[in-house]
């Protein structure tokens, strides 16, 4: 097994304590445009590089399912079908791409993808896969925010995630028009209104059915005990 | 603007925040709230273990209260206007849109519920709204395009005004993580409002027919920490809709000032 990954993360952590911030974001540029290979242990890192590293993985396999939506649309798809993934997908490639960017050298690798268990003629299977991704990434930024020491990694991770959110209702409506599902007691707790939010090491087990490397989780923040 | 220095603040105001929290296993609570058989408990399980924490609310540091009574008063906002509005004869007669606001209705009174047994005693009281804005929408509950546009104007809001509050609630993850549960959530009801108008789920530019331009203000942006969302193959539309914006609470309550009586 290779090991792949942001060895020199670790000693880099946001500080909330001074005026001088010790930024990951601004990291040497470039990013990581090695592949990964299946069954490679990809170590996420540590601190906010480890929750944006954890985000970076996620947001990698959510586009690619997209572009092959889009590369092979399913027989039948409607006209406002064809442009929600067309807009979804572009979106997330600029979610990638600030990810890839902004970790710079601490980025993990381009992951090996496998949608195989996704049977892209199928009009069910694509929408409820999307809506399975949707879903997940929206819990799982609600999750990751607590993790994040950087006030500025909240707001980014903020930025994105009620875009996420939006996607998940307009594909639950897509599935099931006119229902309450947009919003559906299944992720929202009807009493108290709040949506799912989960750890990473609930997320990646979910992501891992189309990641074929090895997402070690081990390192990354845990909530406070 | 300098976001680190708020944290630092809120640790100089509550410093003792992480002893504190020390002796509540926040884990367990976001398990039970997580599981279905806590559903019906959640509400008392995220306010009980809050007091664990403060022994109670009036203990809550006063930054972190006066986000909370900030999203209160637009849960507030929120839910009346759903309650008024799926009450009011011929207003929202579409089944399907019925059953939508009925789903968002639940979720603002609940939002309200929580936020009032996190905060107690220090909960302010339910102001008097005016729903017409000062006469902006003098038919809001006559018309129901109207009451399509500005059901879509709070909900988009709603969403900029949790996300820009985030910073000030990292002093207590439990906290933090419940603002960011209902954040979702006005995000999915403002998708599916927008649905129902005909608009697209996400918000394009910074604009959308109807809205008062201050709910959208900035959202254009394409730029976050310096890198370009505008990247080859992406229309810069989808660059705009790919990030929501934050506004600031001064921002938030002028676009809410007219809808106060």
């Amino acid at each position: 097994m290779r090991y792949v990954g942001v060895a020199t993360a670790t000693g880099v952590v946001m500080s909330a304590c001074t005026n001088t911030i010790v930024d990951p974001l601004a990291g040497p540029g470039g990013g990581s445009t090695a592949g990964a290979r299946a069954g490679d242990l990809i170590e996420l890192g540590s601190g906010d590089i480890g929750i944006l590293n954890y985000a970076y993985a996620l947001e990698q396999a959510e586009l690619r399912f997209l572009e092959l939506v889009n590369d092979r649309p399913y027989a039948g798809i409607s006209q406002k079908e064809r442009q929600v993934f067309l807009d979804l997908r572009n979106q997330e490639i600029t979610h990638r791409e600030f990810f890839k960017q902004v970790l710079g050298s601490y980025a993990i690798p381009t992951l090996t993808l496998d949608y195989s268990s996704v049977d892209f003629n199928s009009r069910r299977s694509v929408l409820e896969t999307a809506k399975s991704f949707a879903d997940l990434a929206t819990a799982a930024y609600n999750g990751a925010g607590q993790l994040l020491t950087s006030a500025t990694n909240l707001t980014i991770s903020g930025n994105i995630v009620s875009v996420e959110a939006r996607h998940a209702s307009i594909i639950r409506e897509l599935i099931s028009p006119g229902s309450a599902d947009f919003a559906g007691d299944d992720v929202i707790d009807p009493v108290s209104g709040l949506e799912r939010a989960l750890l990473p090491e609930q997320v990646v087990p979910q992501a891992s059915r189309f990641i074929k490397e090895v997402l070690n989780t081990s390192t990354l923040p845990k909530p406070m005990a | 603007m300098n976001l680190q220095n708020i944290i630092s603040e809120i640790e100089k105001v509550d410093g003792e925040v992480v002893d504190r929290l020390a002796h509540v296993s926040r884990r367990s609570m976001f398990n039970m709230i997580g599981r279905k058989a806590a559903a019906v408990a959640a509400p008392t399980v995220l306010a009980s273990a809050l007091n664990k924490a403060y022994g109670q609310a009036a203990g809550l540091n006063p930054d972190i209260i006066d986000v909370l009574n900030f999203a209160l008063t637009l849960e507030y906002l929120e839910a009346e206007f759903y309650n008024v509005g799926l009450d009011m004869p011929g207003l929202i007669t579409d089944s399907a849109a019925r059953i939508a606001f009925t789903q968002i209705r639940k979720h603002e009174n609940a939002h309200v519920a929580v936020l009032k047994s996190v905060l107690g005693s220090a909960a302010i009281a339910k102001p008097a709204f005016d729903f017409t804005a000062k006469g902006m929408f003098p038919d809001i509950f006559k018309n129901y395009q109207t009451y399509l546009t500005v059901s879509q104007a709070f909900e988009d809001t709603g969403v900029r005004a949790y996300k820009g509050q985030a910073p000030r609630l990292m002093s207590n993850d439990a906290i933090l993580t419940a603002a960011l549960q209902i954040h979702s959530v006005e995000a999915r009801h403002a998708a599916k409002v927008r649905d129902l108008r005909g608009q697209k789920g996400w918000i394009t530019g910074n604009q959308s027919p109807g809205i008062p331009p201050q709910v959208y203000a900035g959202d254009e942006a394409v730029k976050h920490l310096e890198i370009s969302a505008l990247l080859p193959g992406v229309p810069y539309e989808n660059a705009t809709e790919a990030w929501d914006e934050i506004l600031t609470k001064e921002e938030i309550l002028a676009i809410v000032k007219p809808f106060l009586a």
